[in-house]
């Protein structure tokens, strides 16, 4: 069984975030990690290699070479192989330009399963994903819960608003990954130093297959950035001084039942 | 000379910072107040390759070199002692002595599950009589047919009741040197379960707590004679390189403790407020501050640097790295004492208290200049050295 695992390098949200003049990220000079919902993916894509012998896990990115790193941590955890997609010509995609991209790379490849995080915690979409299996014709169960290999077919707890569905679904097909589907992995310290000596496969844009120019890049994405920020400041908030404890308690009760949290 | 960490070095520390804070951390406290052995964070280091970094991949290591290990060591050290000692003395005191002395047959049989983490290894040398002057050993081994024999016993051994494979000193017989007649002490490998090999008394101690250390008894414990290991009679020389090995790995202890209590420090100071300032803004913890730094990377590149020597002993035996070990020790640990105890007086009132952990720390720290060769035995090491 072959599965193929998008990962993407996003910017470590406790180091801070940076823009560039066109509001785009400047990744660069932030500080990266890999996605947490593609490293629950990548767990379990992982652990249902280490249940079914003869699985190869498969990693690709897109995104600038330094995104080198999230692969060769791929590669430690135990991945087969890492493809980075890389181009000038690829910079500044949003969600479509970007599934354009990897579905583009993936159409290289072998599959029986494809597995993406829910959602990037730079971007929030929760597109790419769905719009790779589209791009490729192949069923999509988002926000899978727990995988279950079965035969050719993958059982799917999928979380839904009120409820869980249980799919069953002929691979191949794509996932995406909540948090709860990875179970905590870790590299190993033999696997980091032997991921340093495999070759990561590095593709551009004439690597890329059914493609066409206008699906790619900053020109590629339909989605203009009106406007982009920091963080949103806060309000000053109230500050208030009761006489007293039972006061205090009276106020925020009063407050939070304001407010229906209670 | 280049001080930058490699990619992969640098990659090994994220793994090992990321693991001590997901996995050591949370359970610190609880492991100091319960004495309970963490048994749920060494399986995940058993099956994530922690506790067979050194190792070569041939005997079911990682293939990584001591830097890693020492880093690994000093990372989970800044949030928990205990778990920083367990895979030292795994790792230094048990594997290292059957990879450098064991048969093929010993290394597949004893090394290899411990390397891969399906064992749990310890060492026995120090004995109720006999702690710095290992002359004073009172635990005998005799070969009877196709075993030995050993009675005696061995106390304040880390992994005491939780580990599987034990190397263990006894005396076999005596031998004349310069006109004396001495102890001919052998090391020897003991299966946990081995019938006459029990456990005493588990110590109630200061610091390190939940690292197991009991007393290990042995009463007519009969082991194979092939458990001998290295040759008859060389067990002086084999637990003495064990021990500068081992010391490098607890000089990481020491300097991931230290490294915690300054990084807590720091927070701490610029968090509290006195006279309607952060205590940092004030010269006296400035200066404080700047000296712990100064000590803690001093310390951290005397390890760094007896891990690169032992690695270049791994190449070349003829290399000696037992002088930068006893340094980066001697070092490490009273920095470590030192540090945690201005990182106490720094935390007020609040670093007397459980909850803050500084206590801990400087509570761990202190065994660090005791363990695998007092502070004074390292001097005796680096002044035998410079005077010879």
């Amino acid at each position: 069984m072959k599965i193929v695992v998008c990962v993407k390098q996003v910017p470590d949200t406790k180091g801070g975030v940076r823009f560039k003049p066109d509001g785009t990220l400047d990744r660069a000079a932030m500080l990266a990690i890999m996605n947490p919902d593609d490293k629950a993916g990548l767990e379990a894509a992982l652990k249902i290699k280490n249940e079914n012998p003869g699985t190869t896990v498969t990693v690709i990115t897109m995104g600038l070479p330094k995104a080198d790193e999230v692969l060769r941590e791929a590669l430690a955890m135990g991945a087969d192989d890492a493809i980075l997609v890389t181009d000038r010509v690829l910079g500044g995609a949003d969600t479509w330009a970007t599934s354009s991209t990897l579905a583009g790379a993936i159409r290289n490849l072998d599959y029986d399963l494809i597995i993406t995080g829910r959602q990037a915690i730079d971007g929030d979409t929760a597109q790419v994903g769905p719009q790779i299996s589209e791009h490729l014709d192949i069923p999509v169960i988002s926000y899978a819960e727990n995988i279950k290999i079965d035969g050719d077919y993958v059982i799917v707890k999928r979380q839904f608003e009120d409820r869980y569905h249980m799919l069953k679904v002929k691979m191949p097909c794509l996932i995406t990954a909540l948090a709860e589907l990875g179970e905590d992995m870790y590299m190993t310290p033999g696997g980091i130093f032997d991921a340093y000596q495999t070759e990561v496969t590095v593709w551009g844009r004439k690597d890329l297959k059914d493609v066409p120019d206008t699906d790619l890049g900053l020109a590629g994405s339909p989605t203009k950035i009106a406007k982009a920020s920091d963080r949103v400041a806060k309000g000053a908030g109230e500050k208030v001084t009761p006489d007293t404890p039972k006061d205090a308690v009276a106020y925020i009760v009063g407050k939070l039942s304001e407010k229906h949290v209670i | 000379m280049d001080f930058q960490l490699s990619k992969e070095h640098a990659m090994a520390r994220s793994l090992f910072k990321d693991f001590a804070e997901k996995e050591a951390k949370p359970r610190a406290i609880e492991v100091d107040e319960t004495e309970e052995f963490p048994r749920e964070t060494v399986a995940k280091m058993q099956k994530f390759g922690f506790m067979g970094i050194p190792i070569p991949k041939e005997y079911g290591g990682q293939g990584a070199d001591i830097l890693t290990y020492a880093m690994c060591v000093e990372e989970l050290s800044k949030v928990c002692g205990t778990t920083g000692v367990i895979v030292s003395a795994h790792t230094s005191l048990c594997c290292d002595p059957i990879l450098t002395f064991g048969t093929e047959e010993q290394k597949q049989k004893y090394l290899v599950p411990l390397a891969k983490g399906e064992k749990l290894g310890a060492f026995g040398l120090t004995e109720p009589g006999a702690g710095t002057d290992a002359q004073g050993q009172q635990t005998k081994a005799v070969l009877d047919g196709d075993e030995w024999v050993l009675n005696g016993s061995k106390c304040f051994i880390t992994n005491g009741k939780e580990a599987d494979v034990y190397v263990i000193f006894a005396v076999t017989g005596k031998v004349e040197k310069r006109g004396k007649l001495m102890k001919e002490i052998s090391a020897f490998i003991v299966e946990k379960g081995t019938p006459g090999f029990t456990f005493g008394t588990k110590e109630n101690k200061m610091g390190i707590r939940g690292s197991s250390t009991y007393e290990l008894i042995f009463q007519d414990c009969r082991i194979p004679k092939d458990n001998l290991l290295g040759q008859q009679g060389k067990g002086f020389n084999i637990a003495m390189h064990t021990l500068d090995g081992g010391r490098i790995g607890i000089a990481a202890q020491a300097l991931g403790i230290a490294e915690g209590a300054l990084e807590r420090t720091i927070a701490y100071t610029k968090e509290r407020k006195q006279f309607g300032r952060a205590i940092a803004q004030f010269q006296n913890t400035q200066f404080e501050l700047a000296n712990m730094a100064t000590k803690v990377k001093a310390a951290q590149l005397l390890v760094y640097q007896a891990a690169m020597k032992k690695a270049e002993y791994q190449k070349d035996p003829k290399v000696s790295y037992s002088v930068e070990a006893a340094m980066a020790k001697l070092y490490a640990a009273e920095v470590a004492m030192e540090v945690t105890t201005k990182a106490v007086q720094l935390h007020g009132g609040y670093g007397y208290i459980k909850e803050y952990e500084i206590e801990r720390m400087m509570r761990d720290a202190k065994i660090t200049e005791i363990y695998e060769g007092t502070s004074e035995v390292q001097r005796m090491v680096i002044s035998a050295a410079l005077l010879k």
